[in-house]
């Protein structure tokens, strides 16, 4: 069947994306991963759901945020890289921000409320239009536009964002850099 | 950005006198803050950021875990689901 074979492609195309989406709602690995293997499954079984001619990519994402909504958003809190599994995961470190800055933006992102986050990665990091965005989270284009001013002005305040030059690792958020570093290095 | 400055400066005395309880004072501070408008190149270097946390995992590829399990999915068992 031709559409079976779509949807594999589709997921395999989406697998890494679907991957840093879940990551960043889980913040653990290991449990992201499991995430995005049961929507896979999920996507699979319910094939029937999707609309061809819609954006594929969406639909996976649509699934794997209910599934993190339904099942695992309460259990969030407690496992949220208790063990530092996220930090280790990244390996590489790309030239143009220091390993420090990154440490200190993801803890930030980590202070947001889900729903802006949410918001903000579909539109800022995985490159969905807002309107995709919206389908997804399963709320208004308003709402989204909104969250992610939110979430875009409450990094910049958390972070002491004055101006882009600011933000460098000499900024007084250096003290929450430090204290997780601490809290990873204990165990 | 006087407000900024204040949060940072309190949030030093917070953390020698408590370190555990830097999170969620930033969490109650922002709660009350309205969404204050950003320049262009704030907007732009949180976007670069959050594109390397993210692109970083996206690198990574796709582990051989879920090549297994999409190429599972033809398996006969999983037809009829």
């Amino acid at each position: 069947m031709g559409l079976r074979k779509n949807v594999r492609e589709a997921m395999l195309e989406a697998v890494p994306s679907l991957r840093a989406f879940a990551i960043s709602l889980c913040g653990n690995v290991d449990r992201a991963d499991d995430l995005v293997q049961e929507a896979l499954l999920r996507a699979w079984a319910n094939m029937g759901s999707f609309q061809p001619g819609t954006n594929m990519s969406a639909w996976l994402f649509t699934i794997l945020r209910n599934l993190f909504r339904s099942e695992y958003r309460k259990r969030r809190r407690e496992v949220e890289d208790v063990d530092g599994s996220y930090a280790e995961s990244l390996t590489s470190l790309p030239e143009q921000n220091s390993r420090l800055e990154i440490v200190e933006f993801r803890n930030a992102l980590k202070l947001l409320p889900s729903e802006q986050r949410e918001s903000l990665i579909l539109v800022g990091a995985s490159g969905f239009s807002y309107e995709e965005a919206a389908q997804i989270c399963g709320c208004a284009v308003g709402t989204i536009k909104s969250r992610v001013n939110r979430a875009r002005s409450r990094l910049a305040e958390i972070l002491s964002i004055d101006s882009a030059s600011d933000f460098g690792p000499d900024r007084e958020t250096r003290a929450v850099a430090n204290s997780d570093i601490v809290r990873t290095d204990r165990s | 950005m006087q407000r900024i400055r204040n949060a940072a400066g309190a949030r030093k005395t917070m953390n020698k006198d408590n370190p555990s309880r830097i999170r969620p004072m930033y969490a109650q501070k922002s709660e009350k803050n309205p969404v204050v408008k950003l320049g262009p190149d704030i907007k732009a270097k949180i976007g670069m950021q959050l594109r390397q946390i993210y692109g970083e995992i996206v690198d990574q590829g796709v582990p051989e875990r879920f090549v297994e399990i999409i190429k599972r999915l033809d398996d006969p068992n999983c037809e009829g689901r």
